[in-house]
């Protein structure tokens, strides 16, 4: 869902810019109470694999495909905050150096991948481990559902951009039906990676995954610190 | 439980091999909103980016040919710049161990 430069004008792109700037300030600050010794290094880590993962476009029905956006996988794992500053790191590298993603459209890019996709989602996963037996197997489906419901939201908030400040001459509806329809389908390959790799992770070493720090009292986390 | 250090390696790893091989395997259709774009009628309001002479532009390597190296290197490449800088800044902004919380 990388946009180009050139398809949102330019009083809309320095808004997302300034939307995305504030959002990282903030996302700085609420990342230092997510990060610590032992978290940080898985942090970095799920910032590398959401840009490799972004590099394979899975195929979706009619000539289309789609990738991870990658936002609920990294705020389940490593916390939102972090999340925020993980995709951010992750489209700066893709626009600067890749050429994906446009130079002017990075902030829009950062707001749609980074802010609300990730808000999005991990309120959608807080409302369902609240409501899901507290154990670690509610963890990954939880994150699965999050991130299906993440992408068409993202997909919503390009066409409310694209209303306000798109260059084309194209009706907001039309735009609306194919963006959400196509995303709601791209938004099940996000399900399924993020539910395999939130499990493989919450199966291997469930005392780093931020999304299920609610099942360890700090007793536990003393113990696993020791034995890390 | 997994070391640590064990863990943080198979994650790297997995990373780099996604990037460096199994990329070349992507789909090349368009993504979603780049079909949509085409579709609806907006695509070609698109512009190339200021970045799209890169020498890693749309993830190859300028002047390596093979489809699959130049992809892969450009993949791996992408890995070691995001995992420096995000690693970097998360190692920032951590709270030490020696900190209060």
């Amino acid at each position: 869902m990388h946009v180009p430069d050139g398809f949102l004008d330019a009083p809309t792109s320095i808004a997302t810019g300034v939307v995305a700037v504030a959002g990282v300030a903030v996302a700085l600050r609420g990342a230092r109470k997510e990060l610590d010794d032992r978290t940080a290094p898985l942090a970095g880590l799920v910032a590398t694999f959401v840009f490799a993962a972004q590099m394979i476009n899975f195929p979706v029905a009619g000539g289309t495909s789609g990738h991870l956006l990658g936002g609920v996988l990294a705020a389940v794992l490593a916390g939102p905050c972090t999340a925020v500053l993980c995709i951010s790191v992750v489209l700066l590298v893709q626009s600067l150096l890749m050429a994906d993603g446009g130079v002017t459209a990075l902030g829009t890019n950062i707001t749609l991948m980074g802010l609300v996709g990730v808000a999005v989602g991990w309120l959608v996963f807080k409302a369902l481990i609240t409501v899901l037996p507290r154990t670690k197997a509610s963890v990954p489906p939880a994150a699965a559902v999050a991130a299906l419901v993440s992408v068409p939201v993202a997909a919503l908030a390009f066409t409310a951009l694209f209303a306000i400040g798109g260059t084309a001459p194209v009706e907001t509806g039309k735009v609306l039906t194919a963006m959400v329809g196509w995303h709601v389908v791209i938004g099940l390959g996000e399900a399924v990676i993020t539910f395999l790799v939130v499990g493989a992770v919450v199966a291997s070493r469930p005392d780093l995954v931020h999304g299920a720090r609610h099942l360890h009292s700090a007793d536990d986390l003393e113990i696993r610190k020791a034995a890390a | 439980m997994m070391k640590s250090r064990r863990f943080f390696a198979v994650f790297l790893l997995v990373s780099l091999l996604v990037a460096g091989v199994g990329s070349y395997y992507a789909s090349s259709h368009p993504d979603g909103l780049e079909y949509v774009a085409g579709k609806t009628g907006f695509g070609d309001s698109a512009k190339d980016s200021a970045t799209a002479d890169s020498p890693f532009a749309d993830y190859g390597v300028k002047g390596i040919d093979n489809a699959r190296l130049s992809g892969g290197l450009a993949g791996v490449v992408g890995c070691v710049v995001v995992l420096v800088l995000a690693g970097g800044l998360f190692l920032v902004v951590r709270r030490r161990s020696d900190d209060e919380a």
